[in-house]
């Protein structure tokens, strides 16, 4: 079995990683619907949103390598990294659930990562800054379509509501991680390479309220509880994700075709 | 194109062998016609190929990078390699107005120009999105959007409501 790497403490290092593993785990997850969506245009949809993120995470990982350089390409830092080394937010990991819970994280997901990119626009780092202006436009299709979705089955029939009702108090101790700062956050605001993430809870707030109100459902209160993926400690959940998406590369090191 | 600095011949003759290669997933247009060659640079040893990808995703990238060197090759104009120019990114404005119609005469609706207010908040519509995207069959612009994704990540699918033929178009970001 192929050996794991470990990753270096930087702080730059570090906030790329949070983005490219934040879209990395959220295509594998949305990529489990191919063949499996309730109708074949949902299967489409969630199969190309899954590509644009996985090809916006093969972008940043790459670059999160380059910074690193210590030689680690984006294969490597995608199959290669233990559990406690992946810094997605926990939101992304959780399993897919029903097509409710699928579409309610998706335009949660894509809110923030449409509000991050904008941002990322900016960064002082010429790399991340290209790669966020092709991503933002991605995301922005992705929230339209998933928001779509959650006004149709929030105001729906009675099932499709309690559905995404049900999503909604299940991922909502999730989101209070997405805005939490650290010192990786303060190394990024003050070196210009992107936003501390709280600068985008405001938006994202006022995003989701018009989406949700639209569909018949409320913000919920805040939960205190705190979910920590970005820091590396994960839900039991992760340790799956990254079981099938490391097999064949943990398996075969090396393995190519 | 870098317009300011005059061509080579070799650049030149570059760009015509570009003008043939055309894209794997739209076979209707070339990859200069859809906007992605952004450069050809004669460094004197070798050509280099400046390419914008359409979408971080997009799984014909790498096939594209190889035919363009690969007709590069085959016409003695190389050794060539390319490279990849994230900023600014690609947007279908970019795609020439030849490109689009070749785009129409091949059954895909070509896109409209990308609306400026790009950044503002989405709209939350109803169940049907209002279309103002022409049928490539009949003209007709009584068209309804039947899903937003389509079998490649540049296109989405549609129905004409008048000539009840369904087709693609490519959408405008």
């Amino acid at each position: 079995m192929q050996a794991s790497i470990d990753i270096g403490q930087d702080a730059a290092v570090q906030y790329l990683l949070r983005i490219g593993d934040t879209v990395l785990i959220l295509g594998q997850r949305i990529a489990e619907w191919s063949g499996h969506a309730p109708i074949l245009e949902e299967d489409i949809a969630l199969s190309n949103m899954a590509l644009d993120l996985v090809g916006q995470a093969r972008a940043v990982l790459t670059h999160a390598g380059a910074v690193e350089g210590r030689g680690h390409d984006e294969d490597q830092l995608a199959f290669l990294r233990d559990e406690r080394d992946y810094r997605n937010v926990t939101l992304v990991e959780l399993p897919r659930g029903d097509f409710a819970f699928t579409v309610l994280r998706n335009t949660m997901a894509s809110t923030f990562l449409k509000l991050l990119w904008a941002r990322l626009g900016g960064s002082s780092d010429a790399e991340l800054a290209g790669i966020a202006g092709k991503a933002v436009k991605e995301a922005r299709y992705h929230q339209q379509h998933a928001a779509d979705w959650v006004v149709r089955l929030g105001d729906g029939t009675e099932a499709s509501r309690r559905r995404t009702a049900a999503a909604l108090e299940s991922l909502w101790p999730y989101v209070s991680e997405l805005f939490a700062d650290d010192a990786v956050d303060e190394a990024a605001h003050a070196s210009g390479l992107g936003p501390r993430w709280s600068a985008l809870k405001d938006a994202w707030h006022a995003e989701m309220a018009e989406i949700l109100g639209e569909a018949g459902l409320a913000l919920p209160a805040p939960v205190p509880f705190m979910s920590t993926g970005k820091r590396g400690v994960h839900s039991e959940h992760m340790g799956f994700v990254l079981a099938e998406m490391q097999h064949l590369q943990r398996a075969y090191p090396g393995g190519v075709w | 194109m870098n317009a300011a600095v005059a061509m080579s011949a070799r650049a030149e003759r570059a760009w015509q062998v570009l003008g043939t290669v055309l894209d794997p997933e739209v076979p209707a247009l070339s990859v200069c016609e859809l906007g992605i060659v952004r450069d050809v640079i004669d460094h004197g040893d070798r050509l280099e190929v400046v390419l914008t990808p359409t979408y971080s995703g997009c799984p014909a990238t790498e096939v594209i990078e190889q035919s363009v060197l690969a007709a590069i090759e085959a016409e003695g104009l190389g050794p060539a390699h390319a490279t990849l120019r994230r900023a600014p990114a690609w947007t279908t404005d970019w795609i020439t107005e030849e490109g689009r119609r070749k785009l129409n005469d091949y059954g895909i609706a070509p896109p409209g120009p990308v609306p400026a207010d790009a950044a503002a908040p989405i709209r939350i519509f109803g169940r049907r999105a209002q279309s103002d995207v022409a049928c490539p069959r009949c003209g007709s612009l009584h068209t309804e959007r039947l899903s937003a994704f389509g079998a490649t990540a540049c296109k989405a699918m549609y129905r004409c409501l008048s000539c009840r033929e369904p087709f693609e178009h490519f959408k405008p970001i």
